[in-house]
């Protein structure tokens, strides 16, 4: 009906709060990207010589591969020569050794960001690494979880501290050739955060990494490599945010997760790059690529996302049940408002036996933004009685925006059971009558019925993770409907 | 309480009420009926503010305000309440949490402080009991999975809870057993009060043996045909509504 169409576009249109930019001098790398500039950068990072190796023979594989182009997404070719492939605050060019020599102003934003750093304000029981542009610049919480014997630290200070660690996982669930931008972060990547739980520790808190892209013309690639031992727990969250700009910034992250025997991973975002304006100028291309794999009988991996950022996102946090019993789980709620186009969804690789995976996809579509849901389940040969249960949602709002679902299922053993179920639905204007008719004003209404749509994705986010979620939903779709 | 003059409304370009005239006082009872499209639920929605409904003449005082003006969230804050001849399912909000965020909207209109949660719960226990809910009600989602009888219900439990000065029911009674209609109806009754006008919509007399009318006004082509008191109904359900049309196009022919 014409009103609700001309009430969505007015409730669309909202403010990007995170968009603002910190004035920090930087050590930034001149645009361009050849052998010599990841030389440069290992050298910066004095990484040994495995690492620069692994990254040149990243390089070179990337060289030798096309853009995937079957997602369904559009946008301009990207020149990867016109990206800068490091940025550091300069304040931080040897790393700081507490937080007090990180630049004031890094914190602030942190701050404004609502990311207390210090940790004697800090919620208790959250431990932080903050990666700004290229680099880690401060961790909390490290000496406690070093009781644990826990690591969490950037990921170039592994490199120097655990070398053998690093070596051994590193591109050990996804190898460095094993897409464009996967072998593009490998051949680059600048900082990221590492996360090792020795056998039987269960992490005696939440890990969080804050990822924030500020300088200009710049990618921001980082990586997380997260290794659980037989029979530990980890809960890991990890937050997005970048200024406002005109020009698309690129972001091709890649997060590896390992779960030995008995070992359970839990991995939430919440991602809320910037989306670009309402005419779809600028915002983030986010094209990541995540993987865990369940090397052990019983282990568990689950990811839980939620997306509402990032002019473009391009990601499938998937899970390779390899040890028998194990499970992997999907939890994802993607919105797309104004000209946001998300390609998210999930892979399962069922290779052990009595293995299960559940997918709870839930997209909202806005505005001009398109959602599509992608998810491949794969019961291979010697899987004997995998299960699968998937269920993709779709909400849309408005007329002028998309849903689209491809799943994907490839079953090798006839003992599988393989369900799918998808629904689409419009936020009807049945349903939003019905709570103003209640006193409930129409933002209100459209937030709440949004909120049940996604209710099944956010029950599994910590606590503090679901409010943060509920309120950036609620902004995000300021004026969608009305 | 309640003024409506000469109302005209279309829907999609068809006119759907033309030129009604419907006087509610405060206290009173009044029952709708006429046959399925004379216009009964589309004035039930008009009054609402159903966004779908386009109001092309006419005016609707409500408490000497122009109830036409307002947005549904301001009528249902200002008392008007309508219960939904087909509730709407919103899975994953449970019907409490829609309850209590509507029960504070409209006290925050009236000035009053929001209830905390244990007050809020102490109100709710006690409304349950008009309708016969259990408290497993509250937690699901609203009216997900309901039977028709357990929407309805729920419909006039909210009722109940957000104390309205002019409810309209619309065809609350359709689709309920007789038992079911008997616990709505014995609701309803308990919430009969002085100072609130209930306008019921109905195909059926049926329903106004359990809630007894102080006026019946029947509907037919999109106006009053006829006004009455409670008998009216009763004559109604003897002749059938061809009656009131054959009356009524005697007394054209006659006019003509």
């Amino acid at each position: 009906m014409s009103s609700s169409v001309s009430t969505i576009s007015d409730l669309i249109g909202r403010e990007y709060k995170e968009g603002f930019v910190t004035e920090v001098e930087t050590d930034t790398f001149p645009p361009g990207l050849d052998e010599d500039v990841i030389r440069a950068l290992s050298t910066k990072k004095n990484e040994p010589e495995f690492m620069l190796d692994w990254r040149l023979s990243a390089f070179q594989r990337w060289q030798e591969m096309a853009e995937p182009s079957w997602a369904h997404v559009s946008y301009q070719p990207i020149d990867f020569q016109a990206i800068s492939y490091y940025s550091a605050p300069r304040s931080v060019g040897d790393g700081p050794q507490s937080l007090d020599e990180v630049d004031p102003k890094i914190l602030e934003t942190y701050n404004k960001l609502g990311i207390p750093l210090q940790e004697q304000k800090f919620l208790a029981g959250v431990a932080v690494d903050a990666v700004f542009d290229s680099v880690s610049v401060a961790t909390t919480f490290k000496s406690k979880l070093a009781e644990a014997g826990v690591i969490f630290c950037p990921f170039s200070e592994a490199v120097q501290e655990h070398p053998e660690l690093v070596r051994r996982y590193l591109g050990a669930v996804v190898p460095a050739g094993d897409n464009f931008y996967a072998a593009l972060n490998a051949a680059v990547f600048s900082d990221g955060s590492f996360v090792y739980i020795p056998k039987g520790v269960r992490c005696p808190m939440e890990l969080s990494t804050y990822f924030r892209i500020n300088a200009l013309n710049t990618g921001q690639f980082e990586r997380t490599l997260i290794v659980a031992e037989e029979d530990s727990y980890v809960s890991y969250l990890e937050g997005c945010t970048a200024p406002m700009r005109d020009e698309n910034q690129l972001h091709a992250a890649v997060v590896e997760l390992v779960a030995m025997k008995g070992a359970q991973i839990k991995y939430s975002t919440v991602q809320n790059w910037y989306p670009g304006d309402e005419d779809g100028r600028g915002g983030i291309y986010n094209f990541v690529t995540k993987r865990g794999a369940c090397r052990g009988d019983d282990a568990k991996i689950s990811w839980t996302q939620v997306e509402t950022g990032s002019a473009i996102t391009w990601k499938y946090p998937s899970v390779l049940l390899e040890g028998d019993r194990s499970v992997g789980e999907f939890y994802s709620v993607a919105l797309t408002n104004n000209c946001q186009q998300a390609d998210t969804g999930t892979k399962m690789v069922h290779i052990g036996k009595n293995t299960s995976s559940t997918i709870i996809s839930k997209g909202i579509s806005a505005g001009r933004g398109q959602n599509a849901y992608r998810g491949q389940v794969k019961i291979l040969k010697d899987a004997e009685n995998a299960r699968n249960y998937s269920q993709c949602d779709s909400l849309l709002m408005g007329d002028r925006c998309g849903a689209h679902t491809f799943p994907y299922v490839e079953v090798k053993n006839p003992t599988a059971t393989v369900e799918h179920e998808a629904t689409t639905s419009k936020i009807g204007e049945d349903q939003l009558f019905y709570c103003r008719q209640r006193g409930l004003s129409e933002e209100d209404a459209v937030s709440m019925i949004v909120n049940g749509f996604c209710k099944e994705v956010f029950k599994e986010l910590p606590m503090e993770f679901a409010v943060e979620a509920q309120a950036l939903l609620g902004v995000s779709l300021e004026g969608a409907v009305g | 309480m309640l003024s409506v003059t000469n109302l005209d409304v279309a829907v999609n370009g068809d006119m759907i009420l033309n030129e009604l005239n419907l006087q509610v006082q405060a206290g009173e009872v009044h029952a709708i009926m006429g046959p399925n499209g004379s216009g009964k639920s589309t004035l039930a929605n008009v009054l609402a503010g159903h966004p779908g409904y386009e109001v092309t003449a006419g005016s609707v005082i409500y408490e000497g305000q122009d109830l036409l003006q307002m947005d549904p969230e301001e009528r249902a804050r200002q008392g008007v309440f309508l219960a939904f001849q087909y509730p709407v399912e919103i899975p994953g909000v449970s019907n409490v949490y829609m309850l209590k965020a509507a029960v504070n909207q409209i006290r925050k209109h009236r000035g009053e402080n929001e209830l905390d949660a244990v007050k809020f719960l102490k109100l709710v226990r006690e409304k349950m009991k008009l309708v016969d809910m259990k408290e497993e009600f509250l937690h699901r989602s609203v009216n997900e999975g309901f039977s028709g009888g357990e929407k309805k219900r729920n419909e006039i439990f909210q009722m109940a809870m957000l104390e309205p000065k002019l409810a309209i029911l619309d065809e609350t009674d359709s689709g309920l057993d007789i038992d079911a209609l008997k616990v709505v109806a014995q609701g309803v009754n308990e919430l009969r009060d002085a100072s609130r006008s209930i306008v019921m919509v109905t195909h059926y007399q049926r329903l106004l043996d359990y809630i007894v009318p102080d006026y019946v006004h029947v509907l037919a082509g999109g106006r009053v045909l006829k006004s009455g008191g409670k008998e009216l109904a009763l004559e109604l359900e003897e002749h059938g509504y061809g009656w009131i049309e054959d009356q009524t196009a005697e007394l054209l022919e006659t006019r003509a």
